[in-house]
């Protein structure tokens, strides 16, 4: 075995991380040398958690060098594990305490027009992302992350999910594709992560698989909850088993379309009209909307080119998806206020909803608007149409007082 | 040391007498009203100059040297060409060569350019500087390196302390983009063309004498004179004043920083819900990508609405300039020009006019420009619990920036400092800042991307965002929140030597900075 390793990130242009040289030695104790940017003012913090955690893995001689660009001390924390359990076998995790408002979970129906994506081994990217309000955040293992970072980025992603403030958004992982990606669920699956991206799905039995090595995990960490899969459909034989995985297990809420790798897949160039991808957006969409989940589309990767993410978003909507990626935080409203229902949807959805409460009022069982009936799943369709509407600025909370009085 | 110190107004120690010269403390904002009578310098006959209005010497030697150059003389010069400034480091060049020692340098501010002179600190020909200590110069003064107490001056106090004689110049150097042999001269044209000199001009009128350097030499008479040739001595050519491309400050693009960017929008959409952005109103952003971005989206505000500003204060830029042509804002109202279209835009608008320290800023006058403005947005490197505000040394204690027009600023109807809550992992809002450089009572609003803290004084702004959707918290739950993220600092070490002192407007002493342990 290995007795010096390097985790981590240093060098021009890192920021909020750190770097750690551990060394394991048979005498002279523990030699902690500190490097940091913020060190007048974090020193003595940085070598109080570098020393605990030596001392939770019972690691009493050693030479720990820590170069720190101003890194939060759970990335520290991540980093020095990291280090620690490259060297010496052990299955014991050193966790900070989770945040209180990290203990949230989301529900099946939630909107999930914005899920921003941010690679699993960068914490500078991350730290802020919460403020930006996507619907979802992505912390990503897969092709965000170097191979050889693969192994150091589960610990920033498992502490991310414990000890960063997401403010509400939808905290997912996308793990690396079945088979490698079970492993990275036993990061992740007891830090209360609520949903879980499946890339590179091919089958059903990719589904089953994670979701089996979900239920031994919860099971063996005592955990409730729901955790939700998104399987990302990336290959021409993606597409055509896409029902089948749409309904591989009752779990699956949403699936996404990957169009980098589908257009490499089918040997064609990805172009932002996207006829080459016309078929399987709409194969998606439509086993999405017969198994009852939401279609989710691609990224769109130019962050410069908003009135193209504009376009790419209109085009999205009308092909029936649901929402879709996004690699830079400013995508976000631009993705938001597109997918946002217009506003002859919303004065149709304010009718509907108005009706329904007259109804309800006067006692009737039946609602109708004019001398059509309303059924139930139509009514929920327009309160959810006049929910995202007030979200995103559409409507007021108050429209039903304010509309009444006047 | 064996320097008395006393606590001023705001219960921070500081020195009475300063490199031999006895001190005020602070006394509070509008406390300390001077008297008696303003410096002049003395009285020129025309008799000593050639009557064919022709000045030229050969070299900014010779010029040096006819100005009466000796052992702590006091030398201003200026930063017009800022990162570009090919002059300052020449003039100590030839004192050192000519073996001058303990001189004191009295700059507008400095930049990174200007490190080299930390070498003359050390040897002994600048013995201690009056204005600005920024990067490499401020670390140096930070750990007690330097043989006098530096002294940190806002723009306007500058002014003031020429004006009212706090500070002799015994000579300044005026680097010009373009000037006449008759010592005439601008900044809006020529090679090294800055925009304008409005910086020199308190030296131009008070210092003892006067050189004006130039790469560009027209025939009489230079126009327009920014700085009139009746007020100088001396003119010298030179092959290079600066370095154009470095002229254009760093700073003068919008932030493509989304946590930036954010911050942007959440200050113009509190300035737009509290009525600050209304036809006819005013503004100042400095530089700096967020300060430019919040400009940005003022003007998209007054284009939608159909209205405009009356005039925004400038530093001028691209973005302020299109405003202008585009008639949303009436007047720019520039203190110094921070790219070339902000330089075109001088030139060629009525509209767009060069202002100074005196006019914009100078305490010790019957008023000034920067109280009638209606927001100003500002940025700090910490600010505390009571809203003081630090712009000059980092919370580890090291003094590495300098007050521009920072402390001037402060006067206006609503001030706003856009910061983010941390950076790295240092918090921003302390429950002390490291040296205060602004008083809280002037320090309206704090925006960062995690809430914004009213200053309790601003009742009014308070009431109006009663039912805002921005995130209103106090400024206790904004550190709360910070040091939740990132932990509480540990306080930086200082030893009990003063190293420079940070003066108000008015001239008196707001605040040490302490040599770093």
């Amino acid at each position: 075995m290995d007795t010096t390793i390097s985790i981590g990130n240093k060098g021009k242009g890192v920021r909020s991380d750190c770097s750690v040289t551990l060394t394991l030695t048979n005498k002279n104790g523990i030699d902690l040398q500190i490097d940091s940017k913020v060190k007048s003012l974090f020193g003595k913090q940085i070598e109080q958690l570098a020393r605990q955690i030596l001392a939770f893995y019972e690691i009493e001689n050693a030479i720990l060098l820590v170069e720190d660009s101003g890194a939060l001390p759970f990335v520290m924390a991540a980093r020095i594990e990291a280090a620690v359990r490259k060297l010496i076998t052990t299955e014991k995790e050193f966790l900070l305490p989770m945040l209180e408002q990290n203990l949230y979970q989301t529900v099946r129906e939630r909107n999930r027009f914005s899920r921003l994506y941010l690679p699993g081994n960068t914490p500078s990217l991350m730290i802020n992302a919460g403020i930006h309000h996507p619907d979802g955040i992505i912390l990503d293992l897969e092709d965000a992350v170097a191979p050889d970072k693969k192994y150091e980025a589960s610990f920033v992603v498992r502490n991310a999910l414990r000890n960063l403030d997401f403010y509400g958004t939808e905290r997912m992982v996308r793990i690396n594709q079945v088979p490698r990606g079970l492993e990275d669920l036993d990061y992740i699956v007891p830090q209360n992560v609520n949903l879980i991206l499946v890339p590179k799905c091919e089958s059903a039995s990719q589904i089953h698989q994670v979701n089996e090595r979900i239920e031994t995990i919860k099971v063996k960490h005592g955990i409730k909850g729901n955790i939700w899969l998104m399987p990302i459909i990336e290959s021409a034989l993606g597409v055509i088993r896409s029902y089948d995985i749409a309904t591989a297990a009752p779990n699956v809420v949403a699936m996404a379309i990957g169009l980098e790798d589908y257009t490499a897949d089918l040997g064609t160039k990805r172009t932002n009209e996207g006829n080459e991808s016309f078929f399987a957006r709409s194969q998606v969409v439509n086993a999405c909307r017969a198994a009852g989940i939401q279609p989710i589309d691609s990224v769109f990767s130019d962050v410069g080119d908003m009135e193209g993410l504009k376009n790419n978003v209109l085009r999205s909507k009308s092909l029936g998806f649901d929402g879709m990626g996004c690699i830079h935080p400013r995508q976000i409203k631009v993705i938001h206020d597109n997918f946002a229902p217009e506003t002859d949807e919303i004065e149709k959805a304010k009718k509907i909803v108005n009706a329904f409460f007259e109804a309800t009022e006067r006692g009737l069982g039946v609602v109708s608007l004019g001398t059509k009936m309303i059924d139930p799943p139509v009514v929920k369709r327009a309160q959810r149409t006049i929910d995202v509407a007030i979200k995103t600025g559409k409507l007021k909370q108050n429209w039903r007082e304010e509309e009444h009085v006047s | 040391m064996s320097a008395k110190f006393e606590k001023n107004a705001l219960g921070r120690l500081v020195p009475t007498e300063v490199n031999g010269k006895s001190q005020i403390p602070y006394q509070g904002v509008g406390k300390y009203k001077p008297t008696g009578r303003k410096y002049a310098p003395p009285i020129a006959s025309c008799a000593d100059y050639p009557a064919d209005g022709n000045k030229i010497v050969p070299s900014l030697k010779d010029a040096l040297i006819k100005s009466g150059l000796r052992d702590g003389s006091v030398i201003s010069s200026h930063h017009h060409f800022r990162n570009g400034d090919l002059i300052a480091v020449q003039i100590f060049d030839i004192a050192h060569e000519l073996g001058f020692k303990d001189l004191v340098w009295v700059p507008s501010a400095s930049f990174e350019c200007q490190s080299s002179l930390t070498k003359y600190l050390e040897d002994g020909t600048i013995h201690h500087i009056e204005g600005s200590m920024n990067g490499s110069l401020g670390r140096f003064t930070s750990e007690g390196k330097m043989k006098g107490m530096g002294i940190l001056r806002s723009h306007g106090g500058r002014y003031q302390a020429i004006q009212d004689g706090d500070v002799v110049i015994d000579i300044a150097v005026i680097a010009a983009p373009t000037a006449d042999p008759f010592g005439n001269a601008t900044g809006d044209r020529g090679p090294a063309a800055c925009g304008l000199l409005g910086f020199a001009l308190a030296d131009s009128q008070y210092a003892n004498k006067v050189i004006v350097a130039t790469d560009n030499l027209v025939p009489f008479p230079c126009v327009p004179w920014q700085i009139h040739g009746n007020y100088v001595d001396y003119v010298v050519v030179v092959d290079q004043v600066g370095i154009p491309e470095k002229i254009v400050s760093g700073t003068t693009e919008i932030t493509k920083s989304p946590d930036r960017l954010l911050l942007a929008e959440m200050t113009a959409q509190f300035c737009d819900e509290t009525g600050i952005i209304h036809d006819g109103f005013s503004f100042q952003a400095g530089a700096g990508g967020t300060a430019l971005s919040i400009g940005v989206y003022f003007a998209e505000i007054l284009r939608e609405r159909g209205m405009k500003a009356r005039f925004a204060r400038g530093g001028s830029n691209k973005y302020l300039v299109k405003m202008l042509e585009e008639g949303l804002v009436d007047y720019i109202l520039d203190g110094q020009t921070f790219d070339l279209e902000g330089v075109r835009s001088m030139r060629e608008n009525e509209g767009h006019l060069n202002t100074s320290p005196f006019t914009s800023y100078n305490y010790h006058g019957k008023g000034n420009f920067a109280s009638q403005v209606d927001v100003v947005i500002l940025g700090a490197t910490e600010v505390d619990l009571n809203f003081n505000a630090n712009v000059v040394t980092h919370s580890d204690g090291v003094l590495l920036h300098g007050i521009g027009g920072w402390q001037n600023c402060l006067f206006s109807k609503c001030t706003i400092l856009p910061i983010p809550l941390f950076r790295d992992r240092i918090p921003v809002i302390r429950d002390e800042v490291t040296t205060i450089c602004g008083p809280g009572e002037l320090i309206d609003v704090i925006v960062t991307e995690r809430g914004i803290a009213i200053n309790p004084l601003r009742t009014d702004l308070i009431e109006k965002l009663k039912n805002s959707n921005l995130p209103i918290k106090t400024i206790q739950q904004l550190k709360d929140e910070g040091e939740a993220i990132c932990g509480v600092p540990e306080k930086p070490k200082f030893t009990d030597k003063a190293v420079a002192v940070i003066k108000w407007v008015d001239g008196t002493i707001i605040d040490t900075v302490w040599e770093v342990e």
